[in-house]
């Protein structure tokens, strides 16, 4: 048996970047505040004074620039991980994002490869106010040539990062902000790295199926248990990869159970809760026993009052009310 | 416009569930054409169409469990004007608003093939399940909000599931009682003969070539009108033996063996054999397969049969000696015709021969009688445009 030890997220994190860094030489990290100050989220604390200026860089308050530098060093034969404070910010590296990181391989005829991996925190909670707070994963889910991992366990967080390297194409990261002082059991030693293709069941149910990700996943599991004691047995899939998505296991747990609810922080409209409802239409109609039911946030801008954050996200009551619905109970 | 219904393939057939439509709207088809594959309790079964046309309208899905006798598809006559599905500019949806306008009187009599959605709500899960269970839909009492989901259905299942197959036990049960009391009572004597009958296969094959399809005659018809005139020169073949006692039948009542595609056997009689000729013959004998395939026979045809023919000649059977059906007292049984190789002046010929059985009781008729039959039998089909 594996030994196990606890430790935070945010940790995980630190330890994967150190792993990384120490794995590989080629691994350098580049962002705002990831130096001097450890990181917005302090996710790299004590890395510049370990492995130095060249591999820790702090960049000016330029998304577009650094992202593009990174996407340089990535097509020169380094393996730069990039942090963007929030994804908010990350619009602004968009550009670069889009238009170089995800099609240089295919405009190329698969001559260049981008082997970046780009972190970014993402999602409400922390009364950021909406500036910070928005959860626009799907957007890059949308984009073809890159991936889209949104860790949401210790482990994960952990073990992401360095099969995220390893990958020859963009990846990118989101770390929901919420998560970072979350505690988690990771491996004591040994590799920890994860897949990063498949969904993952964190919790096995028969009467339906919570498809979530990031940061709902612990509301979403909370949800279960209010339902498991009125004898409601969900079943938890955290997709952890958002592009592309494991249909697979989706398709499995809704055939199983005939009800799915998707909890998505993202905004309801073009999100990707629309994208697995209409998955499941395509693939899984004839074995659902009601309509597909989402729990996203209120379409506004996440709003920066604690209570009316709190009302604008989806919260575990929502969770437990949209399951209630599907069951019709 | 003619309807194409689910048709009873076995008398404890309820319902089939549509697995593949092998014709499309528009094909043309022909007699014996198979539309489509069900999937019934005794496996997938081909089911053929029985008219001449153009297949119009497909009123089933796949996967749809349908009830025997619903309408699954229209057939159109060749000269008939396009049915609703054809007619491409028509919406597929909304044929009640034109059927009036537009349709023939017949087609405008058909009730849209939509008027049995009901009215509930009902989840695509609970759709299917009620399907797999043979629950009626419109007999399950919605849940909450007016939904019907796998719950009601559930609900709603048959507390005892029919147990598949009931009727054809009942039938092993009976063919299993008469069976025994003929092995039992009846000393069965056999006399058998193989006989040339590449004549009689070539005038049929002209034959069939010249008439139309649904006129065409199968090699069954000649056999039986030729074995129901050898029997009346016969009549110790040919009656019933009760009490002690044989009872002559001035008519012969030909029972015919018909298999049922899911197992079991049944022989109902073709009354009055002997007065009808060959078209006549092929038209009661499409009638009572079908029949027997629908579970529609009438009473007489199962109890007055007077003499049993028994063809096994669809299978790879060389010959057959069947058991005698009492109260009868003679069985017929032929196997298969093919080409065997065949003395004929001295030399080894290729020719499609026949061997037919009879069985005789002993009690009524001696092997000798059988003889004769058999001799008689040959030389009609010997001269089959004489038959």
């Amino acid at each position: 048996m594996t030994l196990m030890r606890k430790i935070t997220y945010r940790e995980a994190v630190r330890e994967a970047l150190k792993e990384a860094l120490e794995r590989d030489e080629r691994v350098f990290l580049m962002g705002e505040d990831v130096g001097r100050y450890g990181g917005a989220y302090a996710c790299s604390k004590g890395l510049l004074q370990e492995f130095g200026e060249q591999r820790i860089r702090d960049t000016p308050l330029s998304e577009s620039g650094f992202v593009g530098a990174g996407i340089g060093a990535a097509l020169g034969g380094m393996r730069p991980v990039i942090e963007i404070m929030t994804v908010n910010f990350s619009l602004l590296a968009l550009d670069q994002i889009v238009n170089n990181a995800a099609t240089l391989r295919h405009m190329s005829g698969g001559q260049l490869s981008v082997p970046i991996v780009i972190r970014m925190a993402t999602g409400a909670g922390r009364q950021l106010a909406a500036q910070h707070s928005h959860s626009l994963e799907c957007w890059f889910a949308h984009i073809p040539g890159i991936k889209v991992l949104a860790p949401a366990t210790v482990a994960d967080a952990r073990g992401m990062l360095w099969t995220a390297i390893l990958d020859p194409d963009p990846v990118v990261i989101f770390e929901h902000a919420t998560l970072y002082n979350e505690e988690g059991e990771v491996g004591a030693e040994g590799d920890l790295g994860v897949d990063i293709e498949c969904a993952a069941v964190r919790r096995a149910g028969r009467d339906a199926t919570i498809i979530t990700y990031g940061g709902s996943l612990k509301k979403s599991l909370a949800a279960t248990e209010q339902l498991a004691s009125d004898g409601i047995d969900c079943e938890v899939i955290d997709l952890r990869a958002l592009r592309p998505l494991d249909d697979k296991a989706i398709m499995a747990s809704v055939v199983k159970t005939h009800r799915a609810v998707i909890v998505d922080e993202g905004w309801r409209s073009g999100s990707l809760s629309a994208e697995i409802s209409a998955r499941i239409m395509e693939q899984a109609l004839y074995d659902l026993d009601a309509p597909v039911a989402r729990v996203c946030s209120a379409e506004v801008p996440i709003p920066y009052p604690r209570h009316l954050e709190i009302a604008a996200t989806p919260q575990p009551e929502a969770i437990v009310g949209a399951v209630r619905g599907v069951m019709r109970k | 416009m003619i309807e194409f219904r689910m048709p009873s393939l076995g008398a404890d057939m309820e319902a089939a569930t549509l697995v593949e439509w092998v014709k499309k709207p528009g094909d043309r088809l022909k007699r014996g054409d198979v539309i489509a594959v069900v999937e019934t309790q005794k496996g997938a079964i081909e089911i053929e169409v029985f008219n001449d046309g153009v297949l119009d309208e497909i009123l089933t899905n796949i996967g749809e469990k349908v009830p025997v006798g619903r309408a699954i598809a229209t057939i159109r006559g060749m000269d008939e004007a396009l049915g609703p599905a054809l007619r491409a500019a028509v919406p597929v949806a909304a044929p009640e608003k034109i059927a009036p306008v537009t349709a023939p009187p017949e087609e405008a009599a058909r009730p849209p093939p939509e008027t049995r959605v009901v009215q509930a709500q009902i989840t695509p899960a609970a759709r299917r399940r009620a399907q797999e269970l043979g629950v009626d839909l419109a007999a399950v009492k919605p849940g909450l909000g007016g939904v019907v989901g796998l719950d009601q259905v559930e609900a709603a299942r048959p507390v005892t599931k029919e147990r598949p197959g009931i009727l054809f036990d009942e039938m092993r049960n009976a063919i299993a009682a008469a069976m025994a009391r003929s092995h039992r009572e009846i000393p069965h004597y056999y006399v058998a003969s193989t006989i040339d009958v590449s004549r009689l296969m070539d005038w049929l094959e002209a034959e069939n070539s010249r008439r139309s399809v649904p006129a065409r005659l199968i090699c069954a018809v000649p056999l039986m009108r030729a074995a129901a005139l050898a029997l009346k020169e016969t009549p110790e073949l040919n009656g019933h033996y009760e009490e002690g006692r044989f009872e002559p039948a001035g008519r012969v009542n030909m029972g015919v063996a018909v298999a049922m595609r899911g197992g079991g056997l049944i022989a109902p009689a073709i009354l009055e054999a002997e007065i009808l000729d060959m078209d006549e013959l092929m038209e009661r004998l499409r009638d009572l397969v079908a029949r027997v395939r629908g579970g529609r026979l009438r009473s007489s045809e199962l109890s007055q049969g007077t003499v049993t023919f028994s063809n096994l000649g669809e299978e790879t059977a060389d010959s057959v000696l069947p058991l005698i059906y009492p109260p009868q007292v003679a069985i017929i049984g032929c196997g298969q015709i093919a080409e065997r190789p065949w003395a004929d002046h001295g030399a080894v010929v290729v020719r499609r021969t026949l061997t037919v059985s009879v069985a005789g009781d002993h009690r009524v008729s001696d092997g000798r009688r059988a003889a004769q039959f058999l001799t008689h039998f040959q030389q009609l089909l010997h001269n089959p445009e004489k038959l």
